[in-house]
């Protein structure tokens, strides 16, 4: 699936600005893999998930695709493999278009000719799989995005995202800008669909206790190294407790700097 | 005379179509306009100069328009140039270019050539009043290039290029390279700016180096008249005609200060005065009905 060796990741090396986002991290995601990701700001959680997404380059290190050297390759090109949602509901989807237009962009990967696929039998489609949203939204299909809700927006990017098969998703803290409520409906979802579609996924949480309920295998970070990972009976027994006092174990400090960032509730 | 209120707004309105791809579609503000609409012309009065075959001579002066887009695409995606800039620089490129396409001379008299327009004249007189020959040709021409933009948009690359204005990450994260988007959406922005300056110089009789000064100006203003004529759509055909009327209103506007406005002590070189101050007019206008919609909405929530 995918393979990181080694990777390095230094902003302005060589300056007094040197900052060391991620050291020397090996990592191997299994096909069918769910993994979250925590770690207090400034970890490097995202920098990770830049680094695997394409956005940024690693200084150092290697990233394999289904065995395929992609480290320099750019990020549009890694995304006809790689599916991501942002924490901001509003870049995954266009705001100026229609619902169903937003789903025919993004129902193939790859380079649009000058085809029109948006037809009937497509529109049927789409409306059957809005329906699995549960949100009404199949009867909304010719309203621009602008007008509907941060929550719905997520939600769809994430459906859109799914139609489009991906090999491997990054959710980052995708549901973090989101309610209360319409968080707990998207991160139902997202479990839905990746369990339906048996999905390959790797979400970043600031949530120790949807960290650990979620998913096959559990990784902390700090300052750039994974320094802690659970999997399968090990993680399932986890606790919040259990991990704050490994964080403890290994660092030799506290958490308490972190207790707000990595709430519980 | 009437028709030629409206014919000017029919020629021009082909260069507003592009402006309104540009601007409104890419969200890219492309000033590589007030070159390519006097290459078209050049490239144009050249051929027809040359004895061309005038419908081929007219496909060059798009090709033409084509690459100076591209060109822009290109400065502003590889050289990391921002988009204004990289519009300016193709832009006094241009210039030079231009004059070498009119055979280092500002300007070529068309007079007594045969153009594609005393053609369609020479075919049509007879069938409708003469008055009204040029304002039916460019009323069909101009309809036809907004019908098919219309399909264009609607095709899957259309769509994907109408949410990079939009939305680039959502372009990036579908695996489209969004530099390609952005030179294939200039390059059919600059082809239709460079047609209308194809036009235009038959029109006019002679193509000028100085045909594009300001033209931009001219362009956005009609596509901003044009948005605040009608409602607010996410209809391709509605904005396209809405871009259209905003031309037609705007060079009619501006016909009719360049023959009346002695009448208030006017002169024609007045008129880019009046035109930025036509576009400030309309901006604030825009504002405050955005507000007062702001303002009704929230008593709407209040209550």
């Amino acid at each position: 699936m995918i393979e990181l060796k080694n990777v390095s990741m230094i902003f302005n090396p060589g300056t007094v600005n040197e900052n060391r986002a991620i050291s020397d991290i090996s990592l191997k995601v299994r096909e069918g893999d769910f993994i979250t990701v925590i770690g207090s700001n400034g970890a490097g959680k995202s920098t990770l998930f830049n680094l695997i997404a394409g956005t940024i380059t690693p200084t150092s290190g290697s990233i394999l695709l289904n065995g395929r050297d992609v480290t320099r390759d750019p990020e549009y090109k890694r995304a006809k493999y790689i599916g991501r949602i942002f924490q901001n509901p509003l870049l995954g989807t266009a705001s100026n278009m229609t619902l169903e237009d937003n789903m025919m962009i993004t129902y193939r990967k790859g380079f649009k000719w000058l085809k029109r696929s948006l037809n009937h039998r497509m529109r049927e489609f789409f409306r059957s799989e809005l329906v699995k949203l549960r949100m009404g939204l199949e009867d909304r299909m010719k309203e621009n995005l602008a007008l509907f809700s941060g929550g719905q927006r997520q939600a769809l990017t994430l459906l859109m995202m799914v139609l489009s098969r991906p090999d491997l998703i990054l959710l980052d803290e995708h549901t973090a800008a989101l309610d209360p409520k319409n968080a707990e409906i998207v991160l139902e979802l997202t479990n839905r669909f990746i369990e339906e579609y048996r999905l390959t996924a790797m979400m970043i949480t600031h949530n120790m206790s949807h960290a650990i309920e979620y998913g096959n295998r559990l990784l902390m970070m700090d300052k750039g190294e994974i320094i802690f990972e659970a999997q399968g009976e090990e993680k399932k027994a986890l606790t919040v407790e259990k991990l704050i006092d490994k964080f403890h174990q290994i660092r030799h400090k506290s958490f308490e700097n972190d207790r707000t960032l990595l709430s519980d509730d | 005379m009437i028709e030629g209120i409206f014919v000017e707004g029919l020629i021009y309105g082909i260069m507003v179509l592009g402006v309104f791809i540009s601007f409104r579609i890419l969200d890219f503000p492309d000033l590589t306009v007030d070159g390519s609409f006097p290459l078209g012309a050049a490239l144009m009065a050249q051929g027809i100069m040359m004895g061309m075959n005038l419908w081929l001579a007219l496909l060059i002066a798009f090709a033409g328009g084509v690459l100076a887009g591209v060109v822009t695409s290109l400065i502003h995606n590889h050289l990391k140039v921002p988009n204004l800039l990289a519009g300016i620089l193709t832009m006094t490129m241009l210039y030079s270019v231009n004059i070498r396409v009119l055979g280092n001379r500002a300007n070529v008299p068309l007079l007594n050539q045969e153009t594609i327009l005393s053609r369609v004249t020479e075919r049509l007189t007879g069938i409708i009043p003469d008055e009204y020959i040029l304002l039916a040709f460019f009323a069909v021409v101009t309809l036809v290039i907004k019908l098919l933009l219309d399909l264009f948009f609607r095709t899957d690359l259309g769509l994907t290029i109408g949410a990079m204005g939009n939305n680039e990450q959502m372009v990036i994260s579908q695996g489209v390279n969004p530099k390609t988007l952005k030179s294939i959406g200039l390059g059919l922005s600059n082809g239709l700016v460079a047609l209308s300056g194809a036009f235009a110089a038959q029109y006019l009789g002679f193509a000028d180096v100085g045909l594009g000064q300001g033209i931009i100006i001219s362009g956005l203003a009609s596509v901003m008249i044009g948005e605040f004529l009608v409602m607010k759509s996410n209809r391709i055909g509605v904005l396209t005609l809405c871009a259209l009327l905003g031309s037609i209103c705007f060079y009619a506007v501006m016909y009719v200060g360049r023959y009346y406005g002695y009448v208030i002590n006017m002169t024609p070189n007045d008129l880019n005065l009046i035109k930025g101050i036509l576009i400030i007019v309309l901006l604030v206008l825009t504002q405050s009905r955005k507000l007062r919609k702001f303002a009704l909405k929230a008593v709407v929530k209040n209550d």
